[in-house]
């Protein structure tokens, strides 16, 4: 099963403060060891939310909201991408995680769904007229 | 123990179990007798844990102990057995020198795996053997979960496990990574049983078996670690390519009655774009590894070449198939088969039109190696039928109905006779 482990944004990481030498040094271990086992897939740093927008829907209208967000230590901040046997050996993997931030880090592992958990049922059959629509097209 | 703290502790040994089999077979040059040892010392973790605390090192603790248990069971039992002296010795030269839990586990656990996978695969081994032993020492399935996804009684898969640790041991197989000449032949065999097993899972489409997809998903962590282990052998990125681009289509295949979609006509909203992405990359890395070697191109990294001709394709109309029939040229000169020279067929024909495809197959009619081979008439069918010659392709269809054993690709062909 595969699991996203969400890293929660704080203080510094939306300030823009860069990890310190140490802290990169220690984190490109932890990530080595992953790839070593086989478990890491993928990964990814985000910019602080002063560098992003938010959509709000309300029915049918759009609103726009441009960064940076109050609400710091629900934010996401980064995450990796993880296949491992059950949440247990997630939990494991990632409490070998050096702290993220300086300033008091938190980590949340949710588990993915994969495409195979849902029926094939409107949806995909609505996936499947477009392209069929595309194929006339041509 | 609250089941809570069970669980963490046997996520954790979980994680440690391989190398920690991988380093006490190489000090006790016995594969059977690492595994027990590492048992043991789980045991202890689950027995010590909960009371005193999850060591700051559990990797090192499972290791040592199990190293303590070796000398234990050599005093008590006064074992003539050298394996477990050996270990008691490398123990006692640890106990004279101050301890330190870093120096237990040893920088180069890398070796020590690698020795593992080429021991569990060893040619002395019964094909079925090295999948059954590769499994339970290396992804940590036990004999029941092997046997429910093989689909034979667990007393079998046990027996197996058993025998082929007990003939590594007479055989007294060093346990060693190959290297100059034997190396490329056994890398070959390494290859060929993280493919079975990864077949093996894939093949099945129908039912629920969560244990086949757990065989994929096995397959390709092996794949995974050992990428990073053997990183200059092309065909290994080759396989996890092959493999990567392979699962990325797992969820497409199978239709909304449980029946086999074909690749082209596969939704490909439904394809992983993440898998495809590292099946690319893998792609790459042989490529450089194949380079720097001075190698072409084998036959795992030209596969998954195949599978990226329509990775890449966003429609099935996209297909680059110059390029696939060019890759079947390849597989072909590689090792020739009258199968690869069908797939070659079927290319050319959806390069150059039906009639030149329906003239590729009808010369190879007469092959011995495809006279059981359902996908011939199948093919022909195809062909015919894309020339409107339905009387002829419905009887070629109706054949390979009749050739096939597999229920759901004789309802496929089936109902293209109908059509």
């Amino acid at each position: 099963m595969r699991f996203m482990v969400i890293v929660k944004a704080t203080k510094d990481s939306e300030a823009g403060v860069m990890p310190s030498e140490e802290l990169l040094v220690a984190m490109g271990k932890f990530n080595e060891e992953l790839v070593k086992a086989g478990v890491m897939l993928d990964g990814m740093g985000l910019q602080p939310s002063a560098k992003g927008a938010r959509i709000k829907f309300d029915g049918d209208k759009r609103t726009v909201v441009d960064g940076p967000f109050a609400e710091t230590k629900e934010l996401v901040a980064g995450f990796w991408l993880i296949q491992v046997k059950s949440l247990a050996e997630a939990i494991e993997w990632m409490k070998r995680c050096p702290n993220p931030h300086n300033d008091g880090g938190e980590l949340e592992i949710r588990q993915v769904y994969e495409l195979e958990d849902f029926a094939p049922g409107e949806g995909i059959r609505i996936h499947e007229k477009v392209r069929d629509e595309l194929k006339k097209q041509k | 123990m609250a089941a809570g703290q069970h669980r963490a502790i046997s996520a954790l040994f979980s994680i440690e179990r391989p190398k920690l089999i991988a380093s006490l077979a190489r000090i006790a040059r016995d594969v059977g007798v690492a595994e027990e040892l590492a048992q043991d010392s789980f045991e202890a973790a689950l027995e010590e844990w909960p009371k005193s605390g999850v060591p700051d090192k559990p990797g090192a603790w499972l290791m040592l102990t199990a190293k303590r248990k070796a000398l234990d069971a050599h005093r008590r039992k006064q074992m003539a057995a050298a394996k477990y002296d050996e270990l008691g010795r490398d123990l006692r030269e640890e106990e004279a020198t101050p301890p330190d839990l870093d120096s237990v586990l040893d920088d180069d656990i890398g070796d020590d795996l690698l020795r593992l996978i080429f021991t569990a695969c060893h040619p002395v081994l019964s094909q079925e053997a090295r999948v059954a032993l590769t499994l339970r020492l290396l992804g940590g399935l036990t004999t029941d979960e092997i046997a429910r996804a093989f689909i034979v009684p667990e007393p079998t898969i046990a027996q197996r496990i058993v025998r082929a640790k007990k003939t590594l041991a007479e055989k007294q197989i060093a346990y060693e990574v190959p290297h100059g000449e034997e190396l490329s032949g056994r890398l070959a065999a390494v290859l060929e049983v993280i493919y079975l097993i990864f077949n093996e899972g894939y093949a099945a489409t129908s039912g629920k078996n969560w244990m086949r997809l757990e065989l994929c998903n096995e397959a390709l962590r092996l794949g995974r670690v050992l990428a990073e282990l053997a990183k200059d052998e092309p065909e290994v990125h080759g396989l996890i390519a092959l493999m990567e681009l392979q699962m990325s289509r797992f969820a497409a295949r199978v239709g909304t009655n449980g029946e086999p979609v074909l690749l082209m006509d596969q939704n490909r909203a439904r394809w992983d774009r993440l898998l495809i992405r590292r099946g690319l990359a893998a792609i790459e890395r042989a490529h450089e590894a194949c380079v720097k070697l001075n190698r072409l191109p084998g036959s795992y990294l030209l596969q998954a070449e195949l599978a990226a001709c329509h990775a890449r394709a966003n429609k099935a109309e996209d297909t680059d198939w110059a390029k696939i029939a060019g890759i079947y040229g390849a597989l072909g000169t590689l090792s020739p088969s009258p199968v690869i020279e069908l797939n070659r067929a079927v290319a050319l024909g959806m390069l150059m039109g039906p009639q030149a495809g329906l003239e590729i197959v009808n010369a190879l009619a007469n092959e011995p190696a495809l006279k059981n081979y359902y996908l011939l008439p199948a093919v022909r069918g195809d062909l015919l039928a894309k020339l409107g010659r339905h009387d002829e392709a419905r009887k070629e269809f109706e054949r390979a109905a009749a050739m096939t054993q597999n229920e759901q690709e004789r309802a496929v062909m089936l109902k293209r006779a109908q059509r």
